[in-house]
């Protein structure tokens, strides 16, 4: 069973050293990591002999779009798992991991949008790739602005929870957006089975894309001890107000 | 079953006595139909192909007006708490406000449909293919007004947010629920619908316990 493994986890003060000792080495390596992808993707990297330069983008948009995916479903797991085992970090990662992801989405609408313009001759267009991207976001801001509506932040945390996993059957139609509407977002080119990208371009979006996620779990990481340490704050001062009476 | 027929009859009977929770999102339905020529013009070719889009907008935007009572009154005369005091599974109570507002919020709107389809100038006969999805959506529009209502119970202010919501979710209902003509559509419609009617009474459920604790 895991679960032991996983309380192991959930006292809040071990959480702390674990993540204090990581966060510096995930933004390290997160912005190396991201600077050596992009580097490569936009002065290595040849040209698409189709879309040009503008092609470049991508070394950006795509690691935004998959993470904001795996941080909801990161986002949805985690409320599960607080509503399940009633495991506290897991509640307060919810709140941690939403902003994070809300701006992955963001960054994947605007690049999206950016290189839309030159190539696809327009800002937006209703497709279903891009309508159920926004469909995500809005889902993230409505995460978000739950919390924050109960004065009880427990309370806020379980119903934005709620939310969260009902959003989930959001996740799936985003993934096959692209092969049901079939408009102007292209289909996945990197499968399981084998990636129809050209290694030349493909190096440089893994090296982005690891970049992205480090960053990802190190923005989360810097949340969550910024989250725990505003709840210390406030049981220490409600001990010194009932101390002082 | 039996005390979930008798919980629906009950909130039925609650739900006759407050208009704004059928009436106004009847009336709402309509005035959509109605102002829709004025924004546009009486254009019939062009408001006979909105139509569909605008008959769904009207629905996705008149659910949610219910939301607000929803709850609000039965947690704050001491109702939700009997009810739960006596063992009744919050999913049950949530479950039989779905198919309560199935039938008070659906079934109006299912009066009210064909008159808007007139004012737009919508084929009757077009309406007939729409319409099942319109059903169907009702009952996903339900299931999601009450899971608005439930997360947002015993918060302040929380009118604005619902919309912010409801709407990611409905967007799946509406997009395929507004294409009667398009093959497959309707098949996607309904079950986007009955996926959020089997997932909202659970989390529903789990909403109204948390905010009774």
């Amino acid at each position: 069973m895991a679960a032991p493994d996983l309380h192991a986890f959930a006292n809040p003060l071990r959480f702390q050293r674990l993540a204090v000792a990581l966060t510096p080495w995930l933004l390290v390596l997160g912005i190396g990591f991201l600077a050596v992808g992009i580097g490569i993707g936009l002065f290595v990297a040849p040209p698409d002999y189709l879309q040009g330069e503008v092609v470049r983008i991508l070394y950006i948009h795509v690691p935004a779009a998959w993470f904001a995916l795996g941080g909801y479903l990161g986002m949805a797991l985690a409320a599960l798992a607080a509503l399940v085992w009633k495991h506290p970090l897991a509640a307060l990662s919810v709140r941690a991991i939403a902003p994070v992801g809300a701006m992955f989405a963001a960054i994947c609408l605007i690049t999206g949008s950016i290189w839309g313009r030159p190539t696809w001759g327009t800002w937006w267009v209703w497709d279903g790739r891009l309508t159920s991207m926004l469909v995500l976001f809005l889902l993230y801001l409505g995460v978000m602005a739950l919390i924050h509506l109960h004065d009880d932040k427990a309370k806020g945390l379980k119903m934005a929870g709620l939310l969260a996993i009902v959003g989930t059957v959001n996740l799936p139609i985003i993934k096959y957006s692209v092969e049901w509407w079939n408009t102007l977002h292209q289909p996945a080119s990197i499968r399981v089975s084998g990636s129809s990208i050209h290694p030349d371009m493909l190096t440089p979006l893994m090296l982005s894309a690891v970049g992205f996620l480090l960053l990802f779990a190190g923005l989360v990481f810097i949340r969550m001890r910024t989250l725990i340490a505003e709840q210390r704050v406030e049981v220490r001062a409600l001990r010194r107000a009932a101390r002082t009476g | 079953m039996k005390l979930l027929a008798r919980l629906i009859v009950r909130d039925l009977s609650l739900m006759a006595g407050r208009p704004g929770e059928w009436l106004m999102p009847l009336l709402f339905f309509l005035l959509v139909a109605i102002l829709l020529p004025f924004a546009i013009g009486p254009d019939a070719a062009l408001l006979a192909r909105l139509a569909p889009g605008i008959l769904w907008l009207g629905a996705l935007l008149a659910s949610l007006m219910p939301v607000a009572t929803l709850f609000a009154t039965d947690a704050a005369d001491g109702t939700l708490d009997q009810l739960m005091a006596r063992g009744v599974a919050t999913e049950t109570l949530a479950t039989s406000r779905v198919l309560a507002l199935w039938v008070g919020f659906g079934g109006p709107l299912l009066v009210a449909a064909p008159l808007a389809a007139m004012l737009l100038n919508f084929e009757m006969g077009r309406l007939l293919l729409l319409l099942p999805g319109l059903i169907a959506g009702a009952l996903g529009l339900s299931a999601l007004a009450v899971l608005a209502a439930s997360v947002t119970l015993g918060a302040r202010g929380g009118g604005g947010l619902v919309a912010l919501l409801v709407v990611p979710l409905a967007i799946p209902m509406l997009l395929f629920g507004s294409r009667p003509d398009e093959a497959g559509s309707l098949g996607l419609a309904v079950s986007a619908a009955l996926m959020l009617a089997a997932v909202a009474p659970f989390a529903a459920g789990a909403a109204l316990r948390a905010s009774r604790s």
